[in-house]
């Protein structure tokens, strides 16, 4: 548990602990909304945005890549609400059609454009590769201390650092409002505040945690990140801070036993070699949610069970 | 384009015709059962459940290789899918029906534990068999090359047993899926149907695995239905119209899939049917944006013929430009706004008409027969003949719209 472990583990464990805080975080309010197949139809559309981006400036740089991203999501978001309105056609249904079609075309791109020369194929889009992303500077614990090895962090601890950062002060600063239109719609726009952009911007957020959790899960896994925590997390309170901090909580410990399991699991059953860590991630939170669906205090349909009255 | 000319003939090679009409055949299936789901309003459920057949494909593998076989066996990695795609169901309809969880959450929460154990099966088949290429990952995203003949069998076989059973529960189905409180009365096992049509969902999931891949599978389910529902309101035509777009959609996609390299099946499937749909959505007679909008006008154009002859019978001003528009181009009114000889005629019909049903709805308290008044229905198809001679006899004789306004 030394130097090896800051070197293999500390980092990815890192990430995929800053993945699942930045995922958890929009999932709440998505959760709360019946939203939460917005997420499954984001990290989707991440692919094809990915691979525009990259077609149009030769690189898998971070940035060029979150905006293609962001920009896929908006674009599927808008089509989503179009075809729904033009067609008359039920939201899953008009989801289904975009996503899958969106998906259909970044795959086509994907294989009609030469990417062997850079890291970027269906099934790494599709899985993730956290196992890959270590600190090859780091000698010890004592790295930590030392700017050279500090250099070598790999970049994407940082840029998930940043974007987890960045949602959690999104969240904080548009807390109140985030709150009301979520639960009353109605109340929130009599209150002046623009429930439909508020709408809209948590789905940006939403685009861009999975755009940055995306390199290290992969972008089926993400969904498993939106929902799972929160969804457990729902299931323990009826205070929408207490199942915000639940959630935080469910999406670290996903990350870091997942992680644990995936990578020492095998050896401690006797067999050689690691499983995919965010694989592993995304079936611990289905367990943790699975174990909240049997004993979590308040799973109960309100009115259903002897439960009190209000939230 | 010889190439694709060869593929849509069929005589681009063994390979190609096997899947060319193995994928027709899945995108008929497809689509036929995909309308229940679509009118059920569970289409998204589907995504869960393709989603949960990564791990069954995993465990089958492991199973036969465990028990000396080759692993690879289509049918018995399609069994595998089959049994964790069900409990993916199940669990699935566990979590929205005991917990306050809404089925949206369900669907997600499922769709990526599940993927993420098929995930970590697929690496440890990968360490397993190193040397030994599994090539479960084409399940991903369907990969038709190096098919063999009884996988085409396999999914030829599936796909008409799929599109049979659609047949034989069409009616059942189609009661549930629009009024399950009707059906229930009616003595029909609401549950069971609809596990029926969740299991027929799952077998062409199953079966579509090989072709289009358990990512896109879910889109063979949906595009064709929402498409075939542009083109008609009858729930007995969307289900063989879907089908009929699915197989299409199947045909076309694995045929230009095989004319080229590089272009892999499952996404252009996916993009064929995508494509009618777009069509449709704008062109489609019955409910395309075109058709809507051409219908939305000539509406407006009827409102505003009958609100301009009114307003010459009463001698009020016209100052809407379109309804002046439209008066001058039918000749009812002279460019000076001065009504024509047969402005006059079709101004004294319409206030006719008017106080016709005035009368109507003052003799008249049945809001079945006066409720239909809007304007526009003609007053002969709501009342009998006599009766309208008897409203005539109370209005007086008839009177003409003086000219001049």
């Amino acid at each position: 548990m030394g130097a090896e472990f800051v070197q293999f583990s500390l980092t990815p464990m890192l990430i995929g602990a800053l993945a699942a805080i930045a995922c958890a975080l929009p999932g709440n309010f998505l959760i709360l909304r019946r939203q939460a197949l917005i997420g499954d139809a984001i990290s989707h559309v991440v692919l094809p945005g990915i691979v525009v981006a990259f077609l149009l400036t030769g690189t898998v740089a971070a940035l060029p890549m979150l905006i293609g991203a962001a920009g896929a999501a908006v674009v599927a978001v808008v089509l989503i609400e179009g075809v729904r309105r033009l067609g008359r056609i039920e939201p899953g249904a008009a989801m289904g059609v975009v996503f899958t079609t969106l998906f259909a075309g970044g795959v086509l791109l994907l294989e009609q454009s030469d990417t062997s020369s850079v890291h970027l194929d269906v099934e790494h889009a599709l899985m993730g590769n956290l196992e890959s992303l270590i600190w090859l500077g780091a000698s010890g614990w004592g790295s930590l201390a030392d700017p050279a090895a500090l250099a070598q962090l790999p970049p994407e601890l940082g840029r998930m650092a940043l974007v987890a950062a960045i949602i959690g002060l999104l969240t904080a600063v548009f807390w109140r409002w985030l709150k009301i239109a979520t639960f009353d719609e109605g109340f929130a726009r009599t209150l002046g505040i623009p429930a439909a952009g508020v709408g809209f911007g948590l789905v940006i957020t939403s685009a861009v945690a999975a755009v940055a959790a995306f390199d290290a899960v992969g972008s089926i896994i993400v969904i498993a990140m939106f929902i799972c925590p929160p969804a457990a997390a729902r299931l323990m309170t009826n205070r929408l801070g207490v199942q915000v901090a639940w959630s935080l909580g469910f999406a670290v410990l996903s990350a870091v036993l997942g992680y644990v399991l995936a990578g020492y699991g095998p050896l401690w059953l006797g067999a050689t070699g690691a499983v995919s860590a965010a694989g592993m991630i995304a079936i611990v939170s289905g367990v943790i949610l699975g174990l909240a669906c049997v004993y979590g205090p308040h799973r109960a349909r309100q009115g259903a069970a002897a439960e009190p009255a209000g939230r | 384009m010889t190439g694709l000319l060869a593929a849509l003939t069929l005589q681009a090679g063994y390979n190609a015709t096997l899947v060319t009409l193995g994928a027709a055949l899945l995108g008929l299936a497809a689509g036929a059962t995909g309308t229940f789901l679509f009118l059920r309003k569970r289409a998204l459920v589907a995504d869960a459940v393709a989603h949960a057949t990564l791990p069954g494909v995993g465990l089958a593998f492991l199973a036969m290789v465990a028990l000396g076989g080759d692993g690879r066996s289509l049918p018995g990695l399609l069994i595998g899918s089959a049994v964790t795609a069900g409990l993916g169901l199940l669990v699935m309809e566990w979590i929205a029906r005991r917990t306050r969880l809404a089925e949206d959450a369900a669907i997600g929460a499922v769709l990526g534990s599940f993927f993420g154990l098929g995930v970590v099966l697929l690496t440890v088949i990968q360490t397993m068999s190193a040397g030994r290429q599994a090539g479960l990952e084409g399940f991903l995203l369907g990969s038709t090359a190096g098919m063999l003949f009884q996988d085409g069998l396999v999914i030829a076989a599936g796909g008409t047993a799929a599109v049979l059973a659609t047949w034989l529960l069409r009616r059942p189905m189609t009661l549930v899926a629009f009024d399950p409180g009707y059906a229930a009365a009616l003595g029909y096992d609401v549950r069971r149907i609809d596990l029926a049509m969740m299991g027929l969902v799952m077998a062409v999931t199953v079966i579509g695995l090989k072709v289009v891949g358990l990512i896109l599978i879910v889109a063979m389910l949906i595009i064709p239905t929402v498409t075939a529902r542009f083109w008609t309101q009858r729930a007995g035509r969307v289900v063989w119209i879907a089908g009929a777009i699915g197989g299409l959609s199947g045909y076309l996609g694995a045929a230009i899939s095989a004319s080229a390299p590089a272009l892999p099946t499952g996404p252009i499937i996916v993009l064929m049917a995508a494509g009618a749909f777009v069509l449709s959505l704008f062109f489609a007679p019955v409910r395309g944006v075109l058709a809507s909008a051409l219908r939305h006008r000539r509406f407006q154009a009827r409102v505003h013929r009958r609100q301009g002859l009114l307003a010459l019978a009463r001698h009020d001003p016209i100052r809407e430009p379109f309804t002046l528009r439209l008066l001058r181009r039918e000749g009812l009114i002279r460019p000076d706004g001065v009504a024509t000889d047969r402005g006059r005629a079709q101004a004294a019909r319409v206030l006719r008409e008017e106080r016709r049903w005035a009368e109507a709805r003052s003799l008249h308290q049945d809001t079945g027969l006066t409720g239909r008044y809007d304007g526009l229905t003609p007053i002969e198809e709501v009342f009998t003949p006599d009766e309208i001679a008897e409203i005539d006899r109370r209005l007086g004789r008839p009177f003409a719209v003086p000219g001049g306004v």
